[in-house]
């Protein structure tokens, strides 16, 4: 019996976002350059230094149902619609429970549950708050009610890794299924941020664009006038499976699941390391864990949030690890148009780096009118690019407070 | 025509059960089970006596939720108490 780790592919894909409620037309708005930001409504926002933002396409509600969006917070809705969706594309796979896993991540967790608890607290007294408040705030609440609705007993798992959380879960759920613990994983992130008080903390950090007169245009990675992120929400969902798993069933494999890359930067609690040291030390370790050259490398789904100094060490790790090969590689900045999903960020762009590799097409970034001339890499700009077919593979990164580095690969024979 | 004040709990009863349980055509009966017909968890019960306890200015011990199965049992209980 053969002791190598399992190999791991992608068979599910799923994502409601603010360009889209699930994955076609989320792609379709990214491939069109459509920016998901816009003027928030809500009252409060009147008062607030910030005032936009990028909200989900389709609300979340209706579509899980009444009684179970009464005690489930918002990002947990997001996360059951992406994982259904994920599901049906991956063919709802027969799958013994005992072998099927979750691996679901949040940033905030249930924040905006927890808050409005709060509020009732405070107005209508104790007796007033709901039973479902603990399932609805606690981190793992995305996690535990798709496993529920999957039935999934292999295990259920949320990582926590701030923006770096939804990507951590990919990387989780791939070395569950290498280890033999599960053979199906279905693994992602969820985020549902807007509300006042993250936007007012976030942006008290200074780390939220300040473009009020032009949401549209507030993202901007690599773009001089970058002045902070977006805030969005959704959710993004992939389902991973072994090979051996998807083959006896035969199941329709949109990419193989490569490589992993985990570091920290041991620097700064919200700052990211300026040289890009620990995510080099990342993607080096992505790279190879997928056995992949840098030659190899066509396209990044780059982090790029649209901040001063985390767009630029970013790239200065690309160059540093993929050094020459670095010039032939689009990178695309996807949060130009969906903004930052914070926790679901990095599973909705590992789901978009998939169908890149599948389409052959990297995104444009959009807003990058005057480019920093540090960012002295191939952004793809203004339209979609095409990539090279035949065997290829692709890189999605993210980073998040804390100084969490993950580093995913995904490639196509 | 008269209406009972059993009546009136009832229907109030079977218009909580329906906004929380989202089930909006239930049939609902004095026997109607919580648990078994209405797939009523524990916390979604505790939800439901809130909002009984706020419609008709009532209180429901947290020791007596355990024994309310029934429909019927919240309306004898609400009987009871007001």
């Amino acid at each position: 019996m053969s002791t190598a780790p399992r190999t791991v592919v992608v068979t599910g894909l799923g994502m409601t976002t603010p360009l889209g409620g699930d994955v076609p037309s989320t792609w379709a708005a990214l491939l069109a350059g459509r920016s998901g930001a816009r003027t928030l409504a809500e009252s409060w926002a009147e008062e607030a230094a910030v005032r936009f933002a990028c909200p989900a396409a389709v609300e979340p509600g209706p579509q899980v149902g009444r009684a179970l969006a009464r005690r489930t917070d918002r990002s947990t809705q997001f996360a059951l619609v992406a994982a259904r969706e994920a599901w049906r594309d991956a063919g709802a796979p027969g799958t013994d429970p005992d072998r099927l896993g979750v691996v679901l991540a949040s940033g905030l967790g249930g924040v905006t549950s927890l808050l409005d608890s709060y509020d009732t607290l405070r107005e209508r007294g104790p007796r007033r708050v709901s039973p479902h408040t603990v399932p609805m705030f606690m981190p793992n609440g995305p996690a535990a009610q798709v496993g529920l609705e999957l039935g999934a007993r292999a295990g259920v798992h949320t990582t926590a890794s701030a923006c770096a959380s939804g990507a951590e879960a990919v990387a989780y759920a791939i070395r569950m299924i290498r280890s033999g613990a599960a053979d199906v994983v279905v693994a992602g992130g969820a985020e549902a941020p807007i509300h006042p008080l993250p936007m007012a903390a976030f942006t008290n950090m200074m780390a939220l664009s300040r473009r009020n007169d032009a949401p549209e245009r507030a993202s901007r990675p690599y773009d001089k006038g970058r002045d902070g992120f977006v805030m969005g929400e959704g959710a993004g969902v992939l389902v991973l499976e072994s090979a051996e798993h998807a083959a006896a069933r035969g199941a329709r494999v949109h990419a193989l699941a490569a490589g992993v890359g985990l570091t920290s930067d041991a620097h700064h609690i919200a700052q990211p390391e300026p040289h890009g040291r620990d995510v080099a030390r990342a993607v080096a370790a992505a790279l190879a864990d997928a056995d992949a050259a840098p030659e190899e490398v066509v396209h990044v789904n780059a982090h790029a949030t649209s901040t001063p100094l985390g767009d630029l060490a970013e790239l200065a790790a690309l160059r540093q690890v993929l050094g020459h090969a670095a010039d032939r590689v689009a990178i695309s900045a996807t949060k130009s148009m969906t903004g930052h999903l914070l926790g679901a960020t990095g599973a909705v762009e590992s789901v978009a780096a998939v169908l890149s590799l599948v389409h052959r097409l990297a995104p444009p970034t959009i807003n990058l009118d005057d480019p920093d001339e540090r960012a002295d890499l191939d952004i793809v700009r203004d339209k979609p690019r095409e990539l090279t077919a035949g065997p290829a593979v692709v890189l999605n990164n993210s980073f998040g407070f804390g100084g969490h580095n993950v580093a995913l690969a995904f490639r196509a024979e | 025509m008269s209406v009972t004040p059993q009546a009136i709990i009832e229907a109030g009863l079977v218009q909580i059960v329906r906004e929380i349980a989202d089930r909006p055509t239930v049939a609902v009966r004095s026997d109607t089970s919580f648990a078994d017909d209405l797939d009523i968890d524990s916390l979604t019960l505790i939800e439901l006596v809130v909002a009984v306890e706020e419609r008709f200015a009532v209180t429901i011990p947290d020791d007596r939720v355990r024994d309310l199965r029934t429909i019927g049992d919240v309306v004898d209980h609400v009987l009871g108490a007001v």
